[in-house]
C-alpha cells in the first residue's frame, strides 16, 4: 500500500514543554520543523505543572547551581547522572532568563525581578535550610509556559500537526531513525514523516496505574515507539506516587490538608501515622506516609468495601476553618468523592504522579541503546522530557526540577540536532518496510471480528501494577505480578474493537494507546522486581535498604525477549568534584 | 428524531474532551456518558464553545470559581457539575 510521505529536518513528537522548546529551538535555527500532537499544545499534561521552574537566581536570599546541583543529586538517592545533573543545575538560571525574554509572565518582586519561593528538598549551603529557587506564574506555571512557547512556535513557523497520533518510528537495517508513521484522527490518513532527526517529547505514562494524577493522554507513546524498535527503557521502577489522590480518581488533595491538622486513618478508626512516625505523624515526608497507608491496606486495614483505600479525616477543624485555610478542597472532595469533608472523611490512596525513568538519552538528548560498555548511540533519535531518562531524576525527582528539566534539556537536544544536520544533510532511503508494523497493527484492529476488550485488557493492566508494583514492594507479590504483566502482553496482541469508523474513531485510539501503556508497565514491574534494594521511590519489603556496593546501576529494559541490563550511575560531574553517596535524611 | 450530529462529529468532541489536566478529563468523560448522545444542536454548539476554553479557565468554570462571562453557558455548566 502507497501511502504519503513528507520530508522535514526534525519531527518532534509531542507537544508539551520539552516538544514546544526543542521545536521552538530548530525553526528559528531556520529548519523546517513538524510537531505532532495528539492534542491541541496548549491543552498538554505541561499545562497541569503549579509549582515552578528551579533556578539559582538567587533574587531573594544567596543561591548558586552547586548548592542546586548538590540537592538534586542527593534527592535522586544518588542514581541520578551528576554529569547531567551538573549540565541541568548550570544552565537553569539561562533557561528561566530565555523564558522570560519569551514573554513568560513569572511573578515579580517590588522591584521587578523574577519573584522566588521555597520548594520541599531544594536548599541552602548544603542542606542548610530551605532556599527561594522556585520560579513560577502564579499557581499556574505550566500554563503561562505552554502558552508563552507556543506562540514563540507559531511566530518561528513551526509546522504543528495537531491531533495526530505518532505511531512508530523507521529505522533502516544500520539502526538509524529516519522518522515516524503517523495517523491523523480525522481522516485515519497514515503519512511517513521522513526526517533527518526525530525526537520523542510524549511525556509520561502514569496512565499505567489504577490511581493516578496524570490525564488521560499520558499514556507513554514516546516509550511505546522506542520499544517496538527495539530501543531499551531506562529505570523504569522508579515512579513517585503522591499520598492523597481521592480513592478511585486520583485528583490530589494537598498536603496542606495535614499541615492544618487533617489526618489519615484505617478502617479501624486509628490514627495509624502514630505508629509509624511517632514524632512527626501525619506530616512525615511523602514517602513515609504512602508506605505507610500501603502497609495498611496490605495488611487489611484499610476502610471501603474491599479495603481499598485510607480514609483522610478532617471534619474536626470544622466548615469555617476548611473554608478559609483549605480553599476548594471541599469542593474537589465533593465533587470527585462525593464526600462532604465537613462532615465525613475522604478515601485516598497513594497516587502515581511521576515517571523518573524513560527513553535513555545522553546530555544532548541523543537517544541510546547500550551494548555492553558501549553507548551506542541510536543515530537520528532524540529525546527530552518526562518520556526521557538522561537521568537527572535518578530514583526520585525533586519539585520544581522537571519543568526545568524539560526546558533545558529540550533545547539541549535541538542543539544536537541542528549540529548533526550540518554534518549530514541528505535524507537516508526509507526501507520498504518503513510503514509495515504500524499498518499492521491498524490492520489487525480493522479486520478483527472478535478479540480482547481494550478496557478490559487496560484495566487488568492499571490493577495488576497498582497491586504487585506500588508505594510499596514485596517479592512475592512483584514476582506474581510479572506473571501477570506477561498474561496482559498477550492479551493485547488480540485487543478488538467493533467501531470500524474513519473520522475520530477514539475506540482505535484508545486501542493504539493501549499497546504503548503495556510496555511502559511491563519494563516497570520486570525492573522493579530484579532491583533487589530499596532506593528512591523503590522500595521492597525483603531489601529495605540502599545497596551502593551492588546497585549504584540504571537498569535498561529491552523488549526483544525482556533482556535487562545494567550500566553504572556516573558518579564523575563535569567540572566539578563527585558526590559521594551518603544517607538521605532531611 | 434526526440525531443533531454524526457519528465521527461525537468522536470529535469526545476526543476534545481529552485535556491536559485530570479533573476535566473525570468530568467530561462522566458527562459524555450522561448526555453526550443526547445534546439538542443548540446545546451541542455550546458545548463546542466551552470546550475551546483553556483547560484551567474551563475548570475554574466548572467548579464554579469562576461565574461564566456568557450566562448562555449556565445550564450546560450546571449538567457539568451535577455529581
Amino acid at each position: 500500500m502507497a501511502i504519503a510521505k513528507r520530508q522535514f529536518d526534525a519531527v518532534v513528537v509531542g507537544a508539551g514543554g520539552s516538544g514546544l522548546r526543542a521545536a521552538l529551538h530548530l525553526a528559528e535555527a531556520d529548519l523546517k520543523v513538524a510537531v505532532l500532537s495528539k492534542v491541541f499544545p496548549t491543552r498538554s499534561y505541561t499545562v497541569a505543572a503549579q509549582g515552578g521552574v528551579a533556578a539559582s537566581l538567587g533574587n531573594d536570599g544567596e543561591d548558586n547551581w552547586h548548592w542546586h546541583m548538590f540537592d538534586t543529586v542527593k534527592g535522586s538517592d544518588y542514581l541520578g547522572d551528576q554529569d547531567a545533573i551538573e549540565f541541568m543545575c548550570r544552565k537553569a538560571n539561562e533557561a528561566v532568563y530565555e523564558l522570560e525574554h519569551f514573554g513568560m509572565p513569572f511573578d515579580r518582586t517590588p522591584d521587578g525581578r523574577i519573584y522566588q519561593r521555597p520548594f520541599g528538598g531544594q536548599t541552602r549551603n548544603y542542606g542548610e535550610g530551605p532556599v527561594k529557587r522556585s520560579c513560577a506564574a502564579a499557581d499556574r506555571t505550566g500554563h503561562a509556559m505552554l502558552h508563552t512557547l507556543y506562540q514563540r512556535n507559531v511566530r518561528a513557523r513551526t509546522q504543528f500537526f495537531v491531533e495526530w497520533m505518532a505511531l512508530d518510528l523507521i529505522r533502516n537495517q544500520d539502526g538509524e531513525v529516519l522518522g515516524v508513521v503517523a495517523m491523523e484522527m480525522e481522516t485515519s490518513e497514515v503519512m511517513i514523516f521522513q526526517a533527518k532527526a526525530t525526537l520523542l517529547a510524549t511525556g509520561g505514562a502514569g496512565r499505567i496505574y489504577s490511581a493516578s494524577t496524570n490525564a488521560y493522554i499520558n499514556t507513554g507513546d514516546g516509550l511505546g515507539m522506542a520499544a517496538r524498535a527495539g530501543v531499551p527503557l531506562e529505570d523504569m521502577e522508579f515512579w513517585q506516587f503522591h499520598p492523597t489522590g481521592v480513592a478511585g480518581a486520583g485528583v490530589l488533595i494537598t498536603e496542606g490538608v495535614r499541615g492544618e491538622g487533617g489526618f489519615l486513618l484505617n478502617k479501624d478508626g486509628e490514627r495509624f501515622m502514630e505508629r509509624y512516625a511517632p514524632t512527626v505523624k501525619d506530616l512525615a515526608s511523602r514517602d513515609v506516609v504512602s508506605r505507610a497507608m500501603a502497609t495498611e491496606i496490605k495488611e487489611g486495614r484499610g476502610a471501603g468495601k474491599d479495603g481499598e483505600y485510607i480514609l483522610l479525616k478532617l471534619d474536626h477543624l470544622g466548615a469555617e476553618v476548611i473554608d478559609k485555610r483549605l480553599p476548594g478542597i471541599r469542593e474537589i472532595a465533593m465533587k470527585f468523592a462525593n464526600v462532604d469533608c465537613t462532615k465525613n472523611p475522604i478515601p485516598v490512596v497513594p497516587t502515581c504522579h511521576y515517571q523518573m525513568g524513560g527513553v535513555p538519552t545522553n546530555i544532548h538528548g541523543q537517544v541510546y541503546a547500550p551494548d555492553g560498555a558501549d553507548e551506542n548511540i541510536v543515530r537520528g533519535l532524540y529525546a527530552a522530557g518526562e518520556c526521557s531518562c538522561v537521568s537527572v531524576h535518578g530514583a526520585n525527582r525533586l519539585g520544581t526540577n522537571s519543568l526545568l528539566d524539560l526546558l533545558v534539556f529540550g533545547k539541549s537536544a535541538a542543539e544536537q540536532v541542528i549540529r548533526d544536520i550540518a554534518v549530514d544533510q541528505a535524507f537516508k532511503d526509507l526501507p520498504n518496510d518503513a510503514a509495515d508494523r504500524p499498518l499492521a497493527r491498524l490492520a489487525r484492529l480493522y479486520s478483527a471480528t472478535s478479540g480482547e476488550s481494550v478496557a478490559e485488557v487496560g484495566a487488568e493492566m492499571r490493577r495488576t501494577m497498582q497491586l504487585h508494583c506500588g508505594v510499596f514492594r514485596f517479592p512475592d507479590s512483584l514476582a506474581e505480578g510479572v506473571r501477570k504483566m506477561l498474561a496482559v502482553v498477550e492479551r493485547v496482541k488480540h485487543t478488538f474493537i467493533k467501531d470500524k469508523s474513519k473520522v475520530f474513531n477514539t475506540a482505535r485510539l484508545e486501542a493504539l494507546e493501549l499497546d504503548n501503556l503495556v510496555e511502559t508497565a511491563v519494563s516497570t514491574m520486570i525492573s522493579a522486581e530484579a532491583r533487589k534494594e530499596s532506593r528512591g521511590a523503590h522500595d521492597r519489603s525483603d531489601h529495605p535498604n540502599r545497596d551502593d556496593i551492588n546497585w549504584m546501576q540504571h537498569t535498561f529494559w529491552f523488549k526483544e525477549g525482556d533482556r535487562l541490563q545494567y550500566k553504572p550511575v556516573k558518579l564523575k560531574p563535569l567540572t566539578v568534584e563527585s558526590f559521594q553517596p551518603k544517607p538521605r535524611v532531611y | 428524531m434526526e440525531p443533531a450530529t454524526t457519528h465521527g462529529e461525537l468522536g470529535k468532541l469526545r476526543w476534545h474532551c481529552r485535556r491536559g489536566l485530570l479533573e476535566l478529563d473525570l468530568v467530561l468523560e462522566q458527562f459524555n456518558n450522561r448526555h453526550l448522545e443526547v445534546l439538542d444542536a443548540g446545546q451541542l454548539a455550546l458545548f463546542k464553545e466551552l470546550l475551546a476554553f483553556g483547560d484551567n479557565d474551563l475548570l475554574d468554570l466548572v467548579m464554579g470559581r469562576t461565574a461564566p462571562a456568557d450566562e448562555r453557558y449556565g445550564a450546560l455548566l450546571k449538567m457539568l457539575r451535577t455529581p
